[in-house]
């Protein structure tokens, strides 16, 4: 699990990470922050993507996750990190596995579709809810670990380039099984894969279910980083659009894409937003079509150019 | 007995405007093959050029009935602009790609044209009553409606007729049916696919367009209008069946009633509603109800 470049690659960058992050200046910690719990949900889509699905509702796993955390927290008071992101992750997770025996069954637009709607469920549900906060959503109490609270946004920081680590190492391993093989050869040809002996629903049905699964912990996360959470910026369909971007954008050639391109993600968006305040979404649609057009395996192949030898490194 | 006629006729007007904005991404769907996400674009276009030039032509002490002839002329210009730059600058060279990567591409111009308005009318909210204001209301059943809401209806029901006459007795509408039906066949058989492309695209634009400056006047025209209309066009698509012009026309109907139920009986279920219907067609009907059915090939 740990002898291939990816993983070692890994561990030495999530090490210098979080070091750096020990001296960086706080803006560039938010980033992080903001940057690599986005990461886990693209992590989740790039497994979905690279079997040729895409869904335009993981919103509805990430806002899950979040309004875990913002439920636990106004309702029971639980601060620490770790029960918010079990908790963001079993939510989601759970929800996924359901949903996921109806999900196996559809491919293409329909697919996309099917999330859309259900996550357009949710979020009409959460807007018309006094109870759940409405379009105002909640403020998060800042974030315990184990009974501890700490003064800077550093513990929090190093957890989640963490939690970031581990997940990437498991999606690493996993596509490195066989069941993890079976992404592309379904994305090809699917009744090959059925011949062969495996089922593409299970198959697919458990990568459904990881993805949710990182879409609930990046969603817990993300509300810890921010402190708050509003149906706007969490469930509605923008949101969804925003994470199938970032998944384009990254590429689905290794697992350390998703956390470059969120990474470039957020940088952009910040210095849009500060250039343009009234442009940066033509910004970064224009951004989306560029690498629609030009560059359709993400920021990864531009890497995987740069550095010329693929098989070495 | 007052309750339910504004029910129906509230639910008939929202089905109305429904119809028009999706028969536009039906079309599109239907012959194209392509889910545009940017349709909510087009409207929210129409609506601000509607609403600007009915402010512009008041201001101008202009007549106010102009306003009727600015609907129409906004959303024709804005479809024809729009869906032919967007069509031939973006989406003819993506027709061989996959369906999703061409939905991915329409949500990329979906982000840049939300922007273009900003830029080009600013983020104050327009008002464009004139035409409202004009059409006065009237006494139906003992509530009070407004003729402008009314005449909503109408101008789905001509857009109805229209668009089934064009597909069913003008020879348009067969070449139209040979290129749904098979689009390599219809080019060996000396059919322009391309400009049947095109010209679909700015008339389903057109659609969108009008769906958008026929709305304007009865509402506030500011930004983020064409968010919450695709997803329920979306959803009106699915409920009637991609691709069918009588689905679209059922679907905004079922979609459109049931929204004017939860309005008026139980506002807390209003989106609800919409998308649960849309989740629940997919999971029993993912084809919508009324699809077309497909033919086989060989």
């Amino acid at each position: 699990m740990f002898n291939d470049r990816t993983a070692k690659f890994l561990l030495l960058a999530a090490l210098v990470i979080c070091v750096g992050g020990a001296f960086a200046p706080n803006w560039i910690v938010n980033q992080f922050m903001f940057g690599f719990s986005r990461a886990l949900a693209i992590l989740g889509l790039m497994v979905l993507w690279r079997t040729g699905l895409v869904s335009f509702g993981h919103a509805f796993y990430f806002g899950l996750g979040a309004y875990a955390v913002a439920i636990l927290d106004s309702k029971l008071g639980v601060s620490d990190v770790f029960l918010r992101l079990m908790a963001g992750a079993v939510v989601a997770g759970v929800a996924g596995f359901l949903i996921g025996f109806i999900m196996r069954n559809y491919r293409d637009i329909f697919f996309a579709m099917l999330n859309t709607a259900i996550s357009m469920v949710l979020f009409g549900i959460v807007v018309k809810t006094e109870s759940l906060g409405s379009t105002d959503g909640f403020a998060i109490s800042a974030s315990t670990i184990f009974g501890l609270s700490p003064e800077t946004k550093y513990p929090l920081f190093v957890i989640i380039t963490l939690v970031g680590l581990t997940a990437a190492l498991a999606v690493n391993f996993y596509l490195k099984t066989t069941f993890g093989k079976l992404t592309t050869a379904i994305r090809d040809n699917e009744i090959r894969v059925e011949y062969l002996g495996f089922s593409v629903a299970h198959a697919i049905h458990l990568k459904y279910t990881i993805s949710t699964i990182l879409a609930g912990c990046a969603g817990a996360l993300m509300a810890m980083s921010l402190g708050q959470v509003d149906p706007e910026s969490m469930i509605n369909w923008t949101v969804s659009g925003e994470l199938v971007f970032v998944t384009i954008l990254s590429g689905p050639g290794n697992v350390i894409a998703p956390f470059i391109g969120s990474l470039v993600f957020e940088v952009l968006r910040t210095y849009a937003f500060e250039l343009a305040p009234q442009a940066w979404q033509l910004i970064m649609g224009a951004t989306f079509l560029t690498i629609i057009f030009f560059l359709p395996g993400g920021i990864w192949s531009l890497i995987e150019k740069l550095g010329g030898k693929k098989n070495e490194k | 007995m007052e309750a339910a006629l504004t029910i129906l006729l509230d639910g008939l007007q929202f089905s109305s405007y429904l119809f028009i904005v999706s028969a536009g991404l039906t079309i599109i769907f239907g012959v194209m093959k392509i889910l545009n996400v940017a349709h909510g674009s087009f409207y929210a276009w129409g609506a601000y050029t509607a609403a600007f030039f009915i402010g512009k032509f008041s201001d101008m002490g202009l007549p106010d009935a102009l306003g009727f002839l600015i609907i129409v002329a906004a959303a024709i210009v804005v479809g024809v602009i729009l869906g032919f730059i967007i069509e031939q600058g973006i989406l003819k060279h993506m027709y061989e790609r996959d369906e999703v990567l061409i939905v991915l591409a329409t949500f990329g111009l979906f982000l840049v044209l939300e922007d273009i308005i900003l830029i080009a009318f600013g983020t104050d909210p327009y008002f464009a009553y004139q035409p409202m204001a004009l059409l006065d209301s009237v006494e139906l059943g003992g509530i009070t409606r407004d003729v402008y809401g009314m005449t909503l209806i109408g101008v789905a029901a001509v857009v109805a007729v229209g668009c089934w006459w064009l597909l069913n007795k003008t020879k348009w509408g067969t070449l139209l049916k040979a290129v749904i039906f098979d689009r390599e066949m219809g080019i060996s058989m000396g059919i322009n696919v391309p400009l049947v492309y095109t010209l679909t695209f700015i008339g389903g634009a057109i659609l969108g367009g009008l769906g958008g400056a026929y709305i304007a006047p009865t509402i506030s025209v500011a930004p983020g209008l064409g968010t919450e209309v695709i997803v329920l066009s979306f959803a009106v698509v699915v409920v009637g069946g991609m691709g069918s012009i009588v689905g679209a026309a059922i679907g905004s109907l079922i979609i459109g009633i049931l929204r004017a139920i939860a309005v008026h009986e139980l506002p807390q279920v209003e989106l609800f509603v919409v998308f649960a219907v849309m989740a629940i067609v997919l999971v029993f009907r993912p084809e919508g109800l009324f699809a077309p059915a497909k033919p086989r090939k060989i």
